[in-house]
Order: structure tokens, then C-alpha cells, then sequence
């Protein structure tokens, strides 16, 4: 780099390009952060992403439908489950399957599991950023009892493969709606713990509080959905708006950010929503196991899947946001072309403009509150 | 009270050895006390942080270091040697110096700090009798020598020739200096009552009278406004900006590897120590057993007294504080630093200035 | 309002500026009359699509033709529209950056995958691949370069494990 050795020649007092690289304990994954600094103060800022560039869309082009769902796996790591399901809504539209009640009841429940699971992660690796390590492993130790959950179902902590376009691949396994009874019973004063120690802090609200304020209308031209966009205050939730799977049958509500710290649309309100996302997902998963009819969850799992030619767009709520998928058919088992709208990838372009004028801590914390996955957004 | 060179001076002049010869063996043997009481102290510091930290984080820390033979099997204590493994780990390491960096200037800076912390403690006594040399400007002598050590965090920070290091040591600077102005007020209120910077004389009054902590109610804030600073001079959560791990990878220590680092450590538990140490003296009564926390008992009912347990009493006042420091750091988020800086000069500075104005009129009053 | 009620409306006001893919629901718009349709999509009140999803390149197959497909919904209106401009290789076609900063990333990574060019875009760099990467990957007629910085791509992949 140029201007790497400081000596008295390029020691000016004006602008400094500092590099939060591709290796950095808060970047969330590889991504490279070209900061423009006046001292402390950010001038610019311009992500550099492509660094998990792993060529899903290319690859998708070379393999089946079934095949290809372990590659949405390991775009969005931290959500898997969500990738799944967002690829099969979308593939089962071509298809033209209808579904055992029995699989959409399970694909809820584990969705909302995956999101309570991811959320976690998210709250806590904040948490980490903002300088309070303790709430980071209370919120991991919550988070493995999901993933024992997980691997009594399929098999695997992280990368599932488990939902497949037609169906799931394994029935539920015994006692698995008690044990996930229990888990909410033993989660819910958990998070009441959790946000007395961090989200009601006086310190990480000073940290927090008015930071980083994303407008609701430059949050929707950016893109930005999920719950940083319920951070600002829209109301757009696509379980609710455009109800997929059988979302339409359960009651939750969707948690906005109010500006009760702050302004409405700073950091703490993107957090805070995620808090009482993970209760609403806690309220939906009760009502799915109630309602848990039996069936058969092989039954419309096709042995080929070959869908009808043509195009789909399949939209899907994950953790992080308005997850898409864009098939393009030709009627043979090998999709023509497939391209996956990361959520991720809309709230991370809005990093340079909501970050412009903070200082580096500050921008610390507004990357944390926009929880993003490399993975995603590189594919 | 007598220190410890002079009680050896006495004892060694037996011999009959010219001073020229008998100086420097006696300053060798301080210095070495000195020494093994930092490293002690950086030993049990730092074995009792990782598990504190691990109890309060529902996990369960070091458990598989034994040492000399003795492993504690699945019990709680079970890893007490690892900080033992971890030192002579570190001794062993390999040194890196990074190409373009200012080579003098990396391999002095953990010196410096090294320096700053062990002169403080030539003028802290554990004990009444017990310090290593008696200074007359006790408190004056600990506050001067404590501040050599930014002038080694700067260093570090320039000459690793890494921008996130000298963000760091930039913000190192500035948090250590500002708030060496709370510290030395607060402890200039009690230099006021006492009329005496020497710290014996500081715990015998607080032995006629009552521990500076009860004194009014302006040296009960006093306490507090130390006590935070404190934290923030140390470089302590919630004031660790310069390191802070998440934002700048180690802060100004991010290039020192090794033996080196170790140093950097070992300064800043010191630097803990000495001032745990200096609180419990100046506003906790020292040596002091409780008894004698408000002098309402009578002399033949105190107990729990004496010079070996004025040792115990010290070092268990010191403790809990360095305790409370460690319960902060794992449990508050950190501050930013223009937070930090409003903290120190708006919050602190103004109250400390009026303490001292109150309490020279309580002085008057009472 | 449907899709035949959006057809309706954006006839009126853009006569024969855009046409239906037989059979399906989804517009075509050629690159000239991008601009004035993606301004109407916007601007109007009636249509109000203030959230552009998603932007895809797709290669038509005959190595000559690449086309965009726009998604884009409004959140207040709650209707959904799709959008495919399709243009000849080297042809541009015009950025909406200026009217959906979504656009930004998703058009440099529709250059950065097929190629295609966006006329207007500010910072029209590689967004995935590094900067200096030749070729288009997502195009059916891609080939890898046989080395990249002098590190070789390994074509006969049969003895990877």
C-alpha cells in the first residue's frame, strides 16, 4: 500500500484511508471496509465484498434441483433452513405440488426455530462489537440447545439439507415437540435476562441511541428489508404481507421499531426488533406444535424434480430479510438459471450512506446492527 | 515508619561491608521483591479473571493445567497452573518485529511501562512497616511515577507503523492523561485533611478517627470518582478503548508478540494492583482491621489486628476492588470515546472541583 | 391493482413503449424506452413500485443476447410487477441508480456476471470478482482463463477427490 511506512513525508494531518480488512474480529465474515477517516470521524465509506465468491449461481447451472439445495445451505450459514425453504417455495411453484399439511405445520416450526437461532447469534456477535462479551455467550449456550434440537432432527448442527422442494427429508423424530416445548419454556425468561443485561444497559444505549438513523423511504430505495427496515418503522413483514407456506393461520404480531431510546431507525431500535422477533417466533412455534397434524412427510416429493418450464420469483422471509429466488426453467431437472436475492447484500450497500459522519466505534455498531452474513451476499 | 531498605541497611551493617558495596545488594534484593510480586500478582490476576469471567459467562474456565503434580481433578479449580503454562509459553514464543516499524522504539515502549509500574511500587507499603522505601510525598511520588506509562503506550502505538495501532495509542493518550486529573483530585481532598501526603501518616489518622470513606459525604463521592478513573486509567471495560478487541484488533498492542506482550500485561494487572492498593490505604483505611472503621470501639476490644494481619487486611480490601474490576469488565458494553472524554472533563472534573470546595469547608465547620 | 390494470395504466401514459411476453405475466421494455417506463413505474402515484427486489441477468442462449429482469413490488400498494429489458451484446442499457439505489450493487453485479453494460451507473466496477478478472462467468459461452496471475486454473478436475 502507498502510504504504508508513517514517516514525516506522509505524515499530513488531513484525510486517511484506513482499511478495516477482509480479517477483522467485527466484520462478520470477509468483507473489507475502505474507510476515508478526518481523525475520527468517517468521511466515506466503500465495502468491498467478493471475497466469499463461491460461484452458488454458476454451479447451479451444472446441477439438479435436489442437488442443489445443500449449495443454498452455505450461502446464509447462520440461517439455513430459511435458504431451504425459500429455495423450495420457489421451485414448488413451478412444480405445482400440493403439499401435506403435515410438512407445512414442520417447515414452520423449524423455520421459526432457525430464526429464534439466528437471531441470537446476531444480538450476541452485537453485543461482542459493542464491547460486552458476556451476553455473546449467553446467547451461543441458548442457541446450542436449538441446535440439539436440529441434529436429533437431521442429523447436522450448521448445514441441513433438510428441506426439500416437495416435502422434508426426515419425519419428526420422537418426543421432539415436548423437547421444543421445553426449550421455549426454559427460553422465555431468558431473553427478560438478556435484556436486562445488555438492551436496558445506560452504556450500550449511549452506544446506541440515535446512532446511525436509516429513514424509512432511503431504507426502502436501498432495499433494505427484514428487521432493519422494521427498525425504521415500515411496516412490511412478507409472512404477513404476502403470506407463503400457512403463515396466514397463525397469529403474531410484527415488531416495529418506535424510537423509545432514541429516534426512530437508530441502532438500538434494529436490535431491539430482533429481540421481540424472537418472542413472536416463540408464540408461532407454540401454536404450530398444537396444531401438529399427522401425515405422511414423504408423500409429494417427487423422484424427479422437474418443473414446468418458465419463470418464478419466489420471496421468502428470513432472519436477515426478503430472501429471493429468480428460476428460470427450460423444463429439464437442471435449471436454466437461478439467482438468489440476498438480503444481506441491500443492507449492506446502505452502510455508506447511513455511516457517513460517525465515528469508527459507530460504524462498529451500525455493521453489527444490520446483521449480515458474507456468505449471503457474496454467494 | 521504617522501610524495608532501612531495617536491611540496620540488619546488614553487621557485616561491616562499605555502603558503596552494601547499596546496590540491598536495591537488588527490593528490586527482586518487587519483581516477584508483579509477577506473582500477574499470575493469580490473571487465573482469577479467567474464571470469574467463565462463571459469570455460565462456563467454566481453565480446567486442565495442573501444576507441580496437583490437577484439582474435575473441581473448580481445576486449571490453576495455566497461567504458569501460559507464561513460560510466551517466553518461548517467537519475537516478531514487523519490517518497516521503528525497531528502537518497539523493543523500549514495554520497558517504559514496565519502568513506570515498578517504581510505583517502591513507595506502596503492604503493611504498616512494610514498603520499600519510606517516601515523605507517599501519594505524590505513587501519582507521579503511575503516569510514565503513557509515554510507553504511545510509543508502542507509533512504532508499530500500523494505523489501527496508533488509533489506539492516540486514544490511550488522551483517556490516560484526562483522567489523571480526577484521580489526583479526589486524592488531593484527603492530602487536605490529613495535612500530610505521607501514607502512614494518612492510615494513622484514619486510625484516630474513621475511615476517609465515612469522613463526609464528599469524600464518600470522592471514593467513587477515584475508583472509576481508576478504571479508565488502567484500561479497563468500559474504558478500554485503546484495546479494544473488537474494534482495532488489540489496540496499540497489536504487533507485540511474545515476551514482549507479556510485559504488556504484566503492567497492566500491576498497574490494577497498585491501584486497588492506593484506594484501600488512602479511603478504605488501609492495614486497618474493620473494627476500626468508625474508632467507636475501645483499643483492648480490637482484634483481627497487628502487623501480619494489616497485611491481610490491605491485600483483601485490595482484592475486593480489583474483583468489582473484573465484574465490570464482563458485564458493561465500552464506551465510545467522545463519551469517555465528556465523562471525564464534564462529569468528573466539575464534581471533584466541588468536593474539594466542600469539603475544606467541612474541615472548617467540624 | 392486477397485472392487466398495471398494462392498462402504463399504456396510457407510454403508448406502445412496452409489450407482454406472450403467456406470461411480465413486460418487455427495449433499452431505448427504459428510461421514460422505469421513471413512470416510479414517479406515478397510481404504480408507486418504491422497492425494486431484485435485478437478474440471464443469457438467452444464442450468445449474442442478454437481458435483465427487474422485480418490483410497492409497499403500499402491494403489487408486484416484473420487468425484462433485453439487449444485443454491447448495447447499454440505462441505469436506474438514479431511481432505486438497489440498483447500484445489483447492476454491477449484472456487469460483473454477463456483461452487460449500464449506461449512467456511477461506479460501473466488478462488484464479486476482483478487478482484474477477464471474462464473463455466467454467460453459456464462458470459458476460464487458463491462468490468473500466474497461478493456473485447473481444467482436468478428475483427480480432485
Amino acid at each position: 500500500m502507498e502510504d504504508q511506512v508513517i514517516n514525516k513525508s506522509t505524515l499530513e494531518t488531513g484525510e486517511m484511508v484506513l482499511n478495516m480488512g477482509p480479517q477483522h474480529p467485527s466484520t462478520h465474515g470477509v468483507l473489507r471496509l475502505k474507510i476515508h477517516t478526518d481523525g475520527e470521524i468517517v468521511s466515506k465509506i466503500e465495502p468491498v465484498i467478493g471475497y466469499l465468491h463461491r460461484c452458488f449461481e454458476k454451479h447451479c447451472e451444472n446441477l439438479s434441483y435436489e442437488q442443489i439445495v445443500p449449495f443454498t445451505d452455505r450461502c446464509d450459514y447462520l440461517a439455513s433452513m430459511h435458504m431451504d425453504h425459500a429455495f423450495s417455495i420457489s421451485v414448488e411453484k413451478l412444480l405445482d405440488v400440493e403439499l401435506p399439511e403435515r410438512v407445512e405445520y414442520i417447515r414452520v416450526i423449524i423455520a421459526e426455530l432457525q430464526r429464534i437461532a439466528s437471531h441470537l447469534v446476531a444480538l450476541g456477535t452485537f453485543g461482542l462489537d459493542v464491547g460486552a462479551i458476556t451476553p455473546f455467550t449467553w446467547a451461543i449456550r441458548d442457541r446450542e440447545r436449538i441446535l440439539d434440537l436440529f441434529e436429533a432432527l437431521c442429523g447436522a448442527r450448521l448445514l441441513y439439507n433438510y428441506i426439500w422442494p416437495g416435502g422434508v427429508s426426515h419425519d419428526l423424530p420422537p418426543k421432539f415437540v415436548e423437547r421444543t416445548l421445553d426449550f421455549l419454556d426454559y427460553f422465555d425468561p431468558q431473553i427478560d435476562e438478556f435484556n436486562n443485561l445488555l438492551s436496558t444497559n445506560k452504556i450500550f444505549i449511549e452506544r446506541t441511541a440515535d446512532v446511525g438513523v436509516l429513514p424509512p423511504e432511503v431504507g426502502i430505495n436501498f432495499g433494505v428489508t427484514g428487521p432493519s427496515l422494521r427498525g425504521s418503522g415500515v411496516n412490511f413483514d412478507l409472512r404477513k404481507n404476502e403470506p407463503y407456506s400457512i403463515y396466514d393461520k397463525f397469529d403474531f404480531d410484527v415488531p416495529l421499531g418506535e424510537g423509545t431510546m432514541g429516534s426512530v431507525g437508530d441502532t438500538w431500535d434494529r436490535y431491539y426488533v430482533r429481540v421481540l422477533e424472537m418472542r413472536e417466533s416463540a408464540k408461532i412455534i407454540r401454536q404450530a406444535c398444537a396444531q401438529l397434524p399427522d401425515g405422511d412427510v414423504h408423500a409429494a416429493i417427487p423422484k424427479k424434480v422437474r418443473p414446468a418450464a418458465g419463470e418464478v420469483y419466489g420471496r421468502y422471509e428470513s432472519a436477515r430479510g426478503d430472501v429471493g429466488f429468480y428460476i428460470i426453467s427450460n423444463g429439464k431437472n437442471i435449471p436454466l438459471r437461478v439467482k438468489m436475492r440476498s438480503p444481506a447484500f441491500c443492507n449492506l450497500s446502505v452502510l455508506s450512506e447511513i455511516a457517513e459522519g460517525w465515528m469508527i466505534s459507530d460504524v462498529i455498531a451500525i455493521l453489527g446492527s444490520l446483521d449480515i452474513v458474507l456468505g449471503e451476499i457474496d454467494r | 515508619m521504617t522501610s524495608i531498605i532501612d531495617s536491611l541497611v540496620k540488619s546488614f551493617s553487621s557485616f561491616n561491608l562499605d555502603l558503596v558495596v552494601l547499596l546496590p545488594v540491598i536495591t537488588l534484593i527490593g528490586g527482586t521483591v518487587i519483581f516477584l510480586i508483579m509477577a506473582v500478582n500477574a499470575l493469580i490476576a490473571v487465573y482469577f479473571e479467567r474464571k470469574i469471567s467463565a462463571f459469570m459467562q455460565d462456563r467454566l474456565g481453565p480446567m486442565e493445567v495442573g501444576i507441580f503434580g496437583f490437577k484439582g481433578g474435575k473441581k473448580f479449580w481445576g486449571g490453576i497452573g495455566q497461567t504458569l503454562a501460559d507464561a513460560i509459553k510466551l517466553l518461548v514464543k517467537e519475537d516478531i518485529l514487523p519490517n518497516n516499524a521503528d525497531k528502537f522504539l518497539m523493543i523500549l515502549a514495554p520497558f517504559i511501562i514496565f519502568t513506570g509500574a515498578f517504581l510505583t511500587f517502591i513507595g506502596l507499603p503492604f503493611a504498616q512497616n512494610v514498603v520499600i522505601s519510606d517516601f515523605n510525598i507517599g501519594i505524590f511520588y505513587i501519582v507521579a511515577m503511575s503516569s510514565i506509562g503513557v509515554i510507553g503506550v504511545i510509543l508502542a502505538g507509533w512504532s508499530s507503523n500500523n494505523k489501527w495501532s496508533l488509533y489506539g495509542s492516540m486514544r490511550a493518550a488522551a483517556q490516560i492523561i484526562s483522567y489523571e486529573i480526577p484521580i489526583g483530585l479526589s486524592l488531593l481532598l484527603v492530602v487536605l485533611v490529613t495535612g500530610s501526603l505521607h501514607l502512614g501518616d494518612i492510615v494513622q489518622w484514619q486510625a484516630d478517627h474513621r475511615w476517609f470513606i465515612f469522613h463526609s459525604p464528599f469524600t464518600f463521592l470522592a471514593f467513587f470518582i477515584y475508583y472509576i478513573s481508576t478504571i479508565a486509567e488502567t484500561n479497563r471495560t468500559p474504558f478500554d478503548i485503546p484495546e479494544a478487541e473488537s474494534e482495532l484488533v488489540a489496540g496499540w498492542m497489536t504487533e507485540y508478540s511474545g515476551f514482549r506482550w507479556a510485559l504488556f500485561f504484566l503492567s497492566e494487572y500491576a498497574n490494577m494492583l497498585i491501584v486497588s492498593i492506593v484506594a484501600s490505604i488512602v479511603f478504605l483505611g488501609g492495614w486497618l482491621s474493620p473494627m476500626q472503621m468508625f474508632n467507636i470501639l475501645p483499643d483492648s476490644w480490637l482484634f483481627l489486628d497487628g502487623p501480619v494481619m494489616g497485611f491481610f487486611w490491605i491485600m483483601f480490601k485490595a482484592v475486593v476492588l480489583i474483583f468489582i474490576m473484573m465484574w465490570f469488565r464482563w458485564t458493561f458494553p465500552r464506551l465510545r470515546v467522545d463519551q469517555l472524554m465528556y465523562l471525564c472533563w464534564k462529569v468528573f472534573i466539575p464534581f471533584a472541583l466541588a468536593n474539594l470546595f466542600f469539603v475544606s469547608l467541612w474541615e472548617l465547620i467540624f | 391493482m392486477s397485472f392487466a390494470e398495471i398494462i392498462q395504466f402504463l399504456e396510457t401514459k407510454a403508448t406502445g413503449k412496452s409489450s407482454i411476453i406472450e403467456g406470461k405475466e411480465v413486460i418487455l421494455v427495449s433499452p431505448a424506452n427504459w428510461t421514460e417506463i422505469s421513471t413512470l413505474l416510479k414517479n406515478e402515484p397510481e404504480l408507486d413500485f418504491d422497492y425494486l427486489m431484485c435485478i437478474s441477468s440471464y443469457d438467452k442462449g444464442d450468445n449474442k443476447s442478454y437481458g435483465a429482469a427487474y422485480n418490483f413490488y410497492s409497499i403500499n400498494k402491494q403489487h408486484y410487477l416484473e420487468v425484462r429489458v433485453e439487449t444485443e451484446d454491447g448495447t447499454a442499457i440505462p441505469s436506474v441508480t438514479s431511481l432505486w439505489q438497489t440498483a447500484d450493487w445489483h447492476e454491477r453485479e449484472a456487469f460483473d456476471m454477463m456483461g452487460i453494460i449500464f449506461e449512467g451507473h456511477p461506479n460501473l466496477k466488478r462488484i464479486l470478482l476482483s478487478e482484474d478478472w477477464e471474462g464473463y462467468p455466467l454467460r453459456k459461452d464462458y470459458k476460464e482463463p487458463d491462468y490468473y496471475h500466474g497461478m493456473p486454473v485447473p481444467k482436468d478436475k478428475s483427480y480432485w477427490d
